[in-house]
């Protein structure tokens, strides 16, 4: 930042903050370590008292997760080998192997509603921004925030009617249903965010383009659109983690074909009783492409959670 | 690949409907499901459809489904739906009517247990329309520890604390006695606790648990002599005593944490050996008599205990019915017809499904035939079930919120949830306009 | 930029005529067909189901019953809502919820942003961790809080006992009536306070330095400035976190749902979750579409007051 000024704080306390923050820091990392953790114990271990913080780890919560099993008879397992590491995993507890679980289905919906309601948003959002930002829109406040207050709604609110009208036009537990409600969810922040963006890149980039003879559509494609590429794609990952992480509308909108993760995981549940190191297997997959866009994104993400209002 | 088979089957199917389809049969996620799935390959193979199955975990099930029957999903074929939707679906067009096709595949309801076919298949309760097929006949009772109970020092240490035998309890007074007497109680070097019981708040767990309490002391949905009319009978002086008998029960003899237990959380208490008693529905049985830790002859059941005001059981189960929005009717009436036969039904029960038909359980070799088959027949003997209206998720609801706020939560007095249960059933009637 | 060269190349292969009324479109034509799309979306998926929400609030619609008769009964669904005792009771615990996690959220976070801003080395790498929380999945976490919440083998019982030696099974965060709603007050704080952490820090970089060497000057105490240059500067900023968490958390329902589930009794049911089980457990549309039109107004009401309150403090 600026040179060292009066203000700069001394070394101890720097060194006081510095510890500080650290300690809640990792205080705050606790939750997630266990997620992680509790991944690789065995159902056992998951719940030990008092809980274990060193174990032998294995993989039979991420084979539970993937797989569905079945209790079968001695003869039966003496006669059934298993072929390889997952299977013998699971033949040791005396069950078979019967299916993959739902969990792969579910998540490939998690992947193909949060990527088709991004793109749309991001592409719709980036039109409506650009107008926004470059042309005198008649009621253009007014508009603007319209599109924020929808924001406002509790979800189950705005579910109600929703559920009525994907019942009456047959959308309901499908994917393209998801993707436009999602959509039309993030739109409000794709709009706000990216109109921030195109209104910091300078007019006189387009001016020098138009006069160079291209048209309006050429200079917004040749000339604005790789200027925002930064600011789209930080605005295409917000998108991305809302609708991966939501919930409400999920749970009450789909049932089995369209189903995400997040109204999956917790229902995940083993032989009698939440199969933890499964939850946690499946939390962490789940988890973790967020975190590495939460890592990438840092830069960004004040814009990003306060809808543009504050820019750092 | 799979794909392609599916598109194949669909075209197949509507070419014409006798080719095999694809069917889905949607139920709760639990052992009995298992089975169903095992049992079910040779329906596969016989008729050449082919099975998938959607199953939920109980805590969802009824939120989920019925949410899935309500938008018209397509995605269930066959429903195994709880016993109280029966009112609400067969009323909303969601399941598809029986009886025709009873008639003509020369299915009768005379041979199935009689409680079932009320439970699972009648609507209204007491006339010939049938929506569903008895599948799985349940009903709450109670697992115990027999080694415990067996163990000399805890015999002898019982007798002197209430001077009579640690055995099966036959009245709900004894049930407490006992779960108070291991409360705490040192075994093995562990600490044990008296009893599970449901707690659970979301869908209809401490319903299900406090009605066994209810009944036996006394408490009626209804005036025998005139439907409807609830004050008085839900909040009888009986009714109210049974409601903390429960709450006494919960207090004193539970593990700490079970505010909030439904089948799962009690199965995982009792598999590791934290609780002397169990309540659950008789569907565990087959798996805790399996089990390596306290399977074989370390556990046995009994029937729910009696009360002073009688002597009844919360009936569980479901029948299995067509969805009406399937477009695969014709398959699924295919599977039920198949599911119906008794050497099929006999074969369910060997492998852990509790067969409704008269020809299985009347079987004289039935009895014996697994430890816990004589306690489920007692027990089918005294059941009692839950509203089955069309509004019987309101009415759940409310149950579980007024009884949740007083067993768990100790806010207000019996009498107060009791009348405050009144006040909800009353109000919910009267938006259905029965009163 | 494969996608210049396609939009080149469709212009190329549009004919003649055609090609001048795409690249002739006058500026208000261009706009208009950008913000249509937009707009379009919106009014289907956002205005018109709530038009609809409040059609239906005026009837006895129930959604289970599509063979049922729809009568118009007026406002006898607000009637029952505003006068019955059970909804006061969620708002109860939707205020206790929202007030404290608001305090214990500005509190800390612009306790946090105020030593991050100490500028010592490696701070990025911390707030980068600290952030981690608020951007995951509330319903993955709440659901897997359940497990840390258990008494004995919950890692959060666990830590208490190790720091302060109670026995960790003689209580349940989840499960007792008083510890419940202190138990999601936890875990949003967990999860939220890096919200305002991350407002607050920009508030107090956007602080130029020379006004406190002014202040330096005028040999105002190190207290003195901290109450009369940062906190007021600052303020905005918290401002508008507050705004932003009192909108969400007035919303809540995910995190808490899969939590509690609303128990013990009612003690934590927020006014989402109950409005969550009139509608589609109980299945009372009509009522429950009330219920949300209120929760709307008032959302809308409280939040413009709130706006007007901030932007006179800007202002100043």
């Amino acid at each position: 930042m600026t040179s060292v000024s009066a203000m700069e704080p001394g070394r101890g306390q720097k060194w006081l903050a510095a510890i500080l923050v650290a300690a809640y820091a990792l205080l705050t990392l606790l939750p997630l370590i266990w997620i992680l953790s509790t991944g690789f114990k065995s159902p056992a271990d998951s719940i030990a008292y008092p809980p274990k913080l060193i174990f032998e780890p294995t993989l039979e919560g991420y084979v539970n997760l993937f797989t569905t099993q079945t209790r079968q008879t001695e003869e039966y397992l003496a006669s059934h080998p298993p072929g390889n590491w997952y299977e013998r995993l699971v033949h040791d507890k005396g069950m078979v192997i019967a299916g993959p679980s739902r969990f792969g289905e579910r998540f490939l919906n998690s992947v193909i509603i949060g990527f088709g309601s991004t793109f749309l948003s991001v592409f719709l959002g980036t039109l409506a921004a650009y107008a926004f930002s470059r042309y005198r829109v008649p009621l253009k406040d007014d508009l603007l925030f319209f599109i924020l207050s929808t924001r406002m709604m509790p979800p189950i609110a705005v579910a109600i009617p929703i559920f009525l009208m994907f019942r009456a036009v047959g959308l309901s537990d499908t994917h393209a249903g998801m993707i436009l409600l999602y959509t039309a969810v993030n739109l409000s922040l794709a709009v706000w965010l990216l109109k921030g963006f195109i209104d910091e890149i300078p007019l006189e980039y387009e001016e020098a383009a138009l006069i160079d003879g291209y048209t309006r559509l050429q200079a917004f494609i040749k000339v604005v659109l790789p200027q925002a590429t930064t600011g789209i794609a930080s605005t295409a990952i917000f998108c991305l983690i809302f609708a991966w992480n939501e919930y409400a509308f999920a749970v009450l909108l789909t049932s089995g074909s369209a189903q995400t993760a997040p109204p999956f995981i917790p229902t995940i549940i083993g032989v009698g009783g939440q199969d933890w190191p499964a939850v946690a297997a499946g939390a962490t997959l789940f988890l973790v492409p967020v975190m590495v866009f939460t890592i990438l994104l840092r830069r960004h993400l004040l814009r990003g959670i306060t809808f543009g209002a504050v820019r750092k | 690949m799979k794909k392609t088979v599916i598109a194949a089957t669909v075209l197949l199917a509507s070419a014409s409907s006798s080719q095999s389809a694809d069917l889905t049969l949607c139920w709760a996620a639990w052992d009995p499901a298992n089975a169903l799935v095992e049992l079910s390959k040779d329906f596969e193979a016989e008729s050449g459809h082919n099975m998938s199955f959607e199953f939920v975990p109980w805590p969802n099930f009824a939120d989920r489904m019925l949410n899935e029957l309500n938008s018209g999903g397509k995605l269930c074929d066959l429903m195994i739906g709880d016993s109280q939707w029966i009112g609400g679906s067969a009323e909303a067009g969601h399941y598809v009517k029986l009886n025709d096709f009873f008639d003509q595949q020369g299915i009768t309801m005379d041979d199935f247990i009689p409680a079932t076919v009320t439970g699972y298949a009648e609507w209204p309760k007491g006339t010939p329309n049938y929506w569903a097929l008895p599948a799985f006949g349940d009903v709450v009772g109670w697992t115990y520890r027999k080694d415990w109970f067996e163990m000399p020092e805890n015999q002898a240490a019982f007798k002197a604390e209430y001077g009579r035998d640690l055995d099966v309890p036959t009245t709900l007074a004894e049930l407490k006695d006992i779960a108070t007497f291991f409360q705490g109680r040192e075994i093995d070097g562990k600490t044990v606790y008296g009893a599970a019981i449901y707690t659970e708040r979301g869908s209809e767990g401490i319903t299900m648990g406090v009605t066994n309490a209810l009944y036996n002391f006394g408490f009626e949905y209804e005036n025998p002599n005139q439907p409807y009319d609830l004050d008085g009978f839900v909040n009888s002086a009986g009714a109210v005593a049974g409601l903390e008998y429960y709450k006494e029960l919960y207090d004193c003899c539970t593990p700490p944490g079970s505010s909030d237990w439904y089948m799962s959380e009690s199965i995982d208490a009792f598999k590791s050996g934290l609780v002397a008693l169990q309540m659950n529905f008789a569907f565990i049985w087959p798996g805790v008599h399996a089990d390596p830790n306290v399977g074989g002859d370390r556990s046995g059941y009994f029937p729910n205990p009696a009360g002073p005001g009688g002597h009844f059981a919360q009936l569980g189960g479901q029948g299995i019915s067509v969805v009406s929005y399937s477009e695969n009717q014709d398959a699924a009436l295919e599977y039920i017809q198949w599911f119906a036969q008794p050497e099929i039904q006999k074969k369910w029960w060997s492998l852990g499904g509790y067969s409704a038909l008269r020809a299985v359980v009347e079987d004289p070799s039935f009895a014996t035939s697994q430890p816990y088959a004589q306690t489920f027949l007692d027990s089918m003997a005294i059941v009692k079930d839950f509203w089955a209206e069309p509004a019987y998720a309101s009415l759940l609801l409310s149950m579980q919120d007024r009884v949740h706020k007083f067993v768990i939560a100790g806010q207000g007095s019996a009498q107060e949830a009791l009348d405050g249960l009144v006040k909800d059933w009353v109000e919910v009637f009267e938006d259905e306009g029965k009163l | 930029m494969s996608k210049t060269k396609i939009v080149d190349a469709a212009a190329y292969a549009t004919p003649l005529p055609l090609r001048h009324r795409i690249r002739g479109l006058s500026d208000r034509t261009i706009a208009w067909i950008f913000v249509a799309p937009t707009l379009i979306l919106l009014l289907a998926i956002n205005i018109f189901p709530l038009i609809w929400t409040i059609r239906l609030s005026f009837t006895n619609y129930r959604a289970n019953r599509p063979n049922a008769d729809v009568k118009f009964i007026g406002l006898r669904n607000y009637e029952r809502i505003l006068t019955d005792s059970d909804i006061w009771q969620t708002m109860q615990a939707t205020a206790h919820f929202l007030c404290w996690t608001l305090f214990l959220q500005v509190v800390i976070g612009f306790a946090l942003a105020w030593l991050i801003n100490r500028k010592f080395k490696g701070n990025d790498l911390w707030t980068t961790i600290i952030v981690l929380p608020m951007m995951l999945s509330p319903a993955v976490v709440g659901n897997f809080w359940t497990f840390l919440y258990q008494p004995q083998i919950g890692l959060f019982n666990y830590l208490i006992s190790f720091l302060t030696g109670v026995d960790p099974s003689s209580f349940t965060m989840i499960g007792e009536v008083r510890l419940a709603p202190w138990a999601i007050v936890i875990v949003d704080t967990w999860m939220w306070t890096p919200f305002v952490m991350l407002i607050c820090l920009a508030g107090l970089r956007s602080i130029p330095d020379y006004i406190y060497e002014a202040a330096e000057c005028d040999r105002a105490s190190k207290w003195r400035q901290f109450w009369t240059i940062t906190v007021p500067m600052v303020l905005p900023f918290l401002m508008l976190a507050v705004l932003f968490r009192g909108i969400e958390n007035f919303k809540m329902f995910d995190l808490v749902t899969l939590l509690t589930g609303g128990g013990p009794g009612s003690t934590t049911e927020l006014t989402s979750i109950n409005l969550k089980r009139e509608a589609f457990e109980k299945w009372r549309t009509g009522y429950a579409s009330a219920y949300a039109v209120i929760l709307f107004v008032t959302i809308f009401g409280l939040a413009s007051i709130y706006v007007k309150a901030l932007n006179r403090v800007k202002d100043r």
